[in-house]
């Protein structure tokens, strides 16, 4: 337990910042300097992942160790799900969290990885409260939402973050018997959902990712209970990505002032350019990963 | 009594539940505003180079430092960078509150994070306490009017000058409020 603690500890440091996907030194150092609290250490981006096609794998070691030589914030990088070898091989970098992620492609299609095994912390994305718990069980020590990666558009990570808030209200309203049926139909475990129950929020942070690609995205995540925010494809795919980071910062730490969130939003250059989610054919649909 | 906490990023939350279990009203500090009518403030813990980056956009960096020199201050990990006179590993700005030398990540990366037991010096008035590390800085040296707390080996991890109190340990993170509580003794006016 107590090495939980430290897992879920890197995962509170976090909170309230900016996590930045990042494919090379120069973009790591841009990170660092507009106040990312964290990059993730990638070979594309997730709209140049789905621009691309082919099997999407974990970032080359030469180009995570130049990034975790750039810059004195904690660096992630992402596995594929269930791959365990990738996972040691970021372990043995030395990488600060892993995203077991969605985003690449999955390498199991039945299990995710135990990430009890690791003494590295893990990120997993989630849809719903009971694939939330699932993670939870199998030993992350952060969840995120899927939202739709690569895609600019925000309203799937909306999707997520309300569901699995209106999923922990409503557990805090059941007796203990209808818990063990609501465990079931989430399919997740019952000690768990009890503790999720009780405190009314889940036994570990809780971030959003997922299709943010302005600063007013952002603030909107936050106020949906999101503790920090992941900025994929947004950041680096803009007019201006310097620009854009520094706002997106500015406004995740200051989302409840309307006066500043405007400051944020003038002269940003042009957001990425996004995607219809309904034009989306459902195996280009990235959150249908994961199990 | 009203404790402000710096919440500009990091580990807010922990720390505001222990401060409310021990009576004390939690103001979130953002804007110089919030700094009018508190007793104390705690720097969390958190990344400081984000931090500094926000408290300059949100014009809070003289205010702060005006703040921190004269009234009760307690600085954990990234707050205990912000606080120390010099920072090393990068060399960063910093608020100069406590003549303290603070070498930012020195024990290394997430995986040389741990968790230790910590010595008490006679000057520290409470029950023994762990330490959380958590990427943590280490100090490296301490002015001739800065006391030390609590040791982990033989070095430094809690040290106070006067109001200022510096911990690269997180308090917040363990059960107890005897940190906190030693705080709050220094924030009564």
């Amino acid at each position: 337990m107590s090495e939980m603690r430290l897992k879920t500890g890197l995962a509170e440091m976090l909170k309230g910042g900016v996590i930045m996907d990042v494919i090379n030194r120069e973009q790591a150092l841009i990170a660092e300097r507009s106040g990312a609290v964290a990059v993730m250490a990638l070979e594309r981006v997730p709209s140049d992942i789905r621009k691309d096609g082919g099997v999407a794998r974990m970032a080359a070691p030469e180009i995570i160790l130049d990034i975790m030589d750039a810059v004195s914030i904690p660096v992630m990088a992402k596995a594929r799900i269930g791959h365990f070898s990738e996972a040691a091989v970021l372990e043995a970098l030395g990488v600060d969290y892993i995203d077991e992620s969605e985003v690449l492609t999955p390498a199991d299609e039945q299990y995710h990885i135990n990430k009890f095994d690791f003494n590295t912390p893990f990120v997993c994305g989630a849809r719903d409260l009971g694939e939330a718990l699932r993670r939870i069980s199998e030993g992350a020590a952060m969840i995120r939402t899927k939202g739709e990666a690569g895609s600019g558009n925000i309203v799937e990570a909306v999707r997520h973050l309300r569901t699995i808030r209106a999923a922990i209200r409503k557990l805090t309203t059941m007796g203990e018997e209808e818990l063990v049926n609501e465990s079931k139909l989430l399919g997740a475990p019952l000690q768990l959902v009890q503790i999720v129950a009780k405190t009314g929020k889940l036994p570990v942070p809780n971030f959003a990712a997922g299709g943010i690609a302005t600063p007013a995205d952002a603030a909107l995540c936050m106020h949906l209970g999101a503790e920090t925010v992941f900025v994929g494809s947004g950041i680096f795919k803009s007019s201006d990505p310097e620009r854009l980071a520094n706002a997106v910062v500015e406004a995740t730490a200051n989302y409840k002032d309307p006066q500043i969130l405007a400051k944020c939003c003038r002269s940003v250059g042009t957001p990425m350019k996004g995607l219809d989610i309904h034009k989306l054919a459902p195996e280009e649909r990235l959150q249908e990963r994961g199990w | 009594m009203r404790i402000g906490i710096l919440a500009l990023q990091g580990a807010v939350e922990p720390h505001a539940e222990k401060l409310r279990s021990r009576g004390a009203e939690v103001v979130e500090v953002r804007l110089t505003r919030d700094l009018a009518d508190i007793a104390g403030i705690i720097l969390p813990g958190g990344e400081s180079t984000a931090m500094i980056k926000i408290l300059h956009k949100n014009k809070l960096w003289e205010d702060l430092k005006a703040f921190t020199a004269t009234r009760p201050s307690w600085g954990v990990c990234a707050g205990a960078i912000l606080l120390a006179r010099k920072v090393t590993s990068p060399e960063q700005a910093s608020l100069d509150a406590i003549d303290v030398e603070i070498e930012r990540n020195a024990f290394g990366r997430q995986k040389d994070s741990f968790i230790g037991d910590l010595v008490s010096t006679p000057s520290w008035p409470k029950e023994p306490v762990s330490g959380v590390f958590i990427r943590a800085p280490r100090i490296r040296a301490t002015g001739p009017d800065v006391q030390v707390l609590l040791k982990w080996g033989d070095e430094p991890v809690m040290v106070r000058s006067g109001k200022t109190l510096l911990s690269t340990f997180h308090p917040e993170l363990t059960d107890g409020t005897q940190v906190h509580d030693y705080f709050l003794s220094f924030c009564q006016p």
